[in-house]
């Protein structure tokens, strides 16, 4: 697909019931909203299909690495780790209050967290840190790290990639949910990212592009893992900010909201309801 | 001292599995040996700090003890957030190596002097602060976080530093050690300021001025059990350090005793609050800001003729 492409993938049920986990975080009244809404379907078709964990043992040593590097996109992770059982659907509703076991940030203290993460550039390094142990431990697990656009802009992500190369960590995938949209604005007028898969093939990946909120093309390209035998993964995942919710999607002020009131957790649920 | 930490990095890996080595982009040869015999856990990652922190806490994630080892200010200001998120907010067994801690780059400039290093690093939870006086007690330093189950920050000196330590008085992190005993000033000193300490204190003997000189090697967490002890029966306590006044081991030292109560006058000699631009080497450095033995024993000798002498009396007297 082209880089500029448009998600043209409906939501089914299950997309939609996850954004309703969504807005159920969101319900104590603050959160970012676009943030987590456009990588549903990756963490989804990750978490039910692809990764190698078990809820009644998130410690299992076996299991595949899950590390969500843009921690600001914490609530689709929480939605879909919830549903999995890793920990009760009735935390959503306290996200961010006081005492809550759910903050604003991806937090390893939640049952199913690897790393904790909210500052941007973290989990790429971490990634490639575990993908090294697993190698020397003889292990096979894999080792997937999410990534904003946004959070490209930072150099560790890069030095990551080096060594991701370096090391031929072909059990490591770099995944960026490309919403196209950062806190301020547009990707392309803040700091130009294009050409994105160009770029990291240059680092040295395999690199796949895909429709991020399309399940059957998400769940085609991890089932194609590893891409290229020696080469670390990259999926760019074409997504759409505030993805489900009409009045968001791509709209920079809907980055984070600190103040949504009864009325406006309403609003989010019918939208949601119109798709 | 660096010698003596990569040596004795090597003799943990050789015998623990867990003990792997980093480095960023370091001199030709470092640990050749231990790279041509476990070459998995030899690993040299370039001039990517970011990176090599980040990687590191992976590794310490699923079971493994790194050793990373580069410059002290790259290794404290480039990734200081790195530090903070991906090491102490897991709480994480990763050691952090730092090469030319204090004015050991001097010749180099500010870019390469950490002089704030050791505040920054000890104002981070779970860190843990050490700095050896000189390379046996660096090996025994580097033996002794081989379990310590947090992140670490160990600084080298310049190396052929004089040796003050000794097999006898052991070492265990966190626990200071009595050096020289005396009566009436308390000297307390980190690193290979604890030498310079010791020689200040030979100097003050001849004029009457009994110094008792602590090595605090661990700066967090500090003995402050010790510190307070040993504090509340002396006329002054001084802190040696190379290292900026803010944060350092004076700060530490006067938190401990303020927290403990202990209301003993203090001296602190340090660097002043700023960037060194003196090149020259160490110990011209060091010289220039008064923290050669010939200055410590006389700023002491100052306050104490200026402000102890009355207090040193009462002391004697109890």
């Amino acid at each position: 697909m082209k880089t500029t492409e448009a998600t043209s993938a409906a939501l089914d049920d299950r997309s939609k019931y996850l954004r309703s986990l969504i807005i159920d975080g969101l319900s104590a009244g603050r959160g970012h909203v676009g943030s987590p809404l456009s990588l549903v379907e990756i963490v989804r078709v990750l978490y039910d299909e692809v990764l190698h964990v078990r809820a009644e043992d998130p410690s299992w040593n076996e299991r595949d690495r899950f590390i969500l590097s843009k921690g600001h996109g914490c609530l689709a992770l929480y939605a879909v780790l919830a549903d999995h059982g890793f920990f009760s659907k009735d935390e959503l509703e306290r996200h961010c209050k006081s005492g809550a076991l759910l903050g604003g940030h991806v937090d390893a203290h939640v049952p199913g967290v690897e790393a904790s993460t909210g500052a941007l550039g973290h989990g790429l390094p971490i990634g490639v840190g575990l993908a090294i142990a697993a190698r020397l431990q003889r292990r096979a697990s894999r080792v997937f790290v999410v990534m904003g656009d946004g959070e490209l802009d930072e150099g560790s992500v890069w030095e990551a990639a080096l060594a991701a190369s370096k090391h031929k960590l072909e059990h490591l995938t770099a995944i960026v949910d490309y919403n196209k949209l950062q806190s301020y604005g547009r990707v392309e007028d803040v700091l130009p990212l294009e050409p994105l898969a160009d770029k990291w093939r240059a680092f040295g990946f395999a690199v796949r592009e895909v429709d991020g909120h399309d399940v059957n093309a998400l769940r085609d390209a991890f089932a194609a893992l590893p891409f290229e035998a020696g080469k670390p993964n990259a999926v760019i995942a074409h997504t759409l900010k505030g993805r489900g919710i009409g009045f968001a999607e791509l709209n920079a002020k809907w980055h984070h909201k600190s103040s949504l009131d009864a009325a406006a957790i309403d609003e989010l649920r019918e939208a949601l309801e119109r798709n | 001292m660096r010698q003596s930490a990569l040596n004795t990095v090597y003799a943990l890996a050789k015998r623990d599995p867990r003990v792997l080595f980093i480095g960023s982009d370091l001199g030709a040869g470092v640990l050749d040996q231990m790279k041509a015999e476990m070459p998995e856990r030899y690993l040299m990652e370039g001039v990517s700090e970011a990176n090599i922190i980040g990687m590191s806490a992976g590794l310490a994630m699923d079971g493994f003890i790194p050793y990373v080892n580069t410059i002290a200010t790259f290794l404290t200001r480039r990734c200081y957030e790195q530090i903070a998120v991906d090491l102490c907010m897991h709480d994480l067994p990763v050691r952090l190596l730092a090469s030319g801690g204090g004015a050991v780059y001097a010749p180099l400039g500010p870019t390469h002097m950490a002089l704030e290093d050791i505040a920054i690093m000890r104002a981070l939870p779970h860190m843990t602060v050490v700095c050896p006086a000189d390379a046996p007690e660096m090996t025994r330093a580097v033996e002794a976080t081989l379990d310590w189950p947090h992140p670490v920050y160990l600084r080298f000196g310049k190396g052929g530093d004089p040796v003050i330590s000794s097999d006898e008085r052991g070492f265990t992190l966190g626990k200071a050690i009595l050096v020289r005993p005396g009566a009436d000033v308390l000297v307390i000193s980190t690193g290979v300021m604890t030498a310079r300490a010791l020689d200040a204190a030979d100097l003050l003997a001849p004029t009457g001025i009994d110094a008792a000189v602590l090595h605090a090697h661990t700066v967090k967490p500090l003995d402050a059990e010790m510190i307070a002890d040993l504090a509340s029966s002396r006329s002054l306590v001084v802190t040696v350090e190379e290292h900026s006044r803010i944060g350092g081991l004076g700060s530490a030292v006067t938190d401990a005793l303020a927290e403990a109560g202990v209301r003993t006058p203090q001296l602190r000699l340090a660097f002043p609050d700023a960037f060194v631009f003196a090149y020259g080497s160490q110990d011209s450095v060091l010289q220039a800001a008064g923290l050669q033995p010939p200055s410590i024993a006389e700023r002491i000798r100052q306050v104490v003729d200026t402000h102890g002498g009355r207090r040193l009396e009462a002391v004697r007297a109890e």
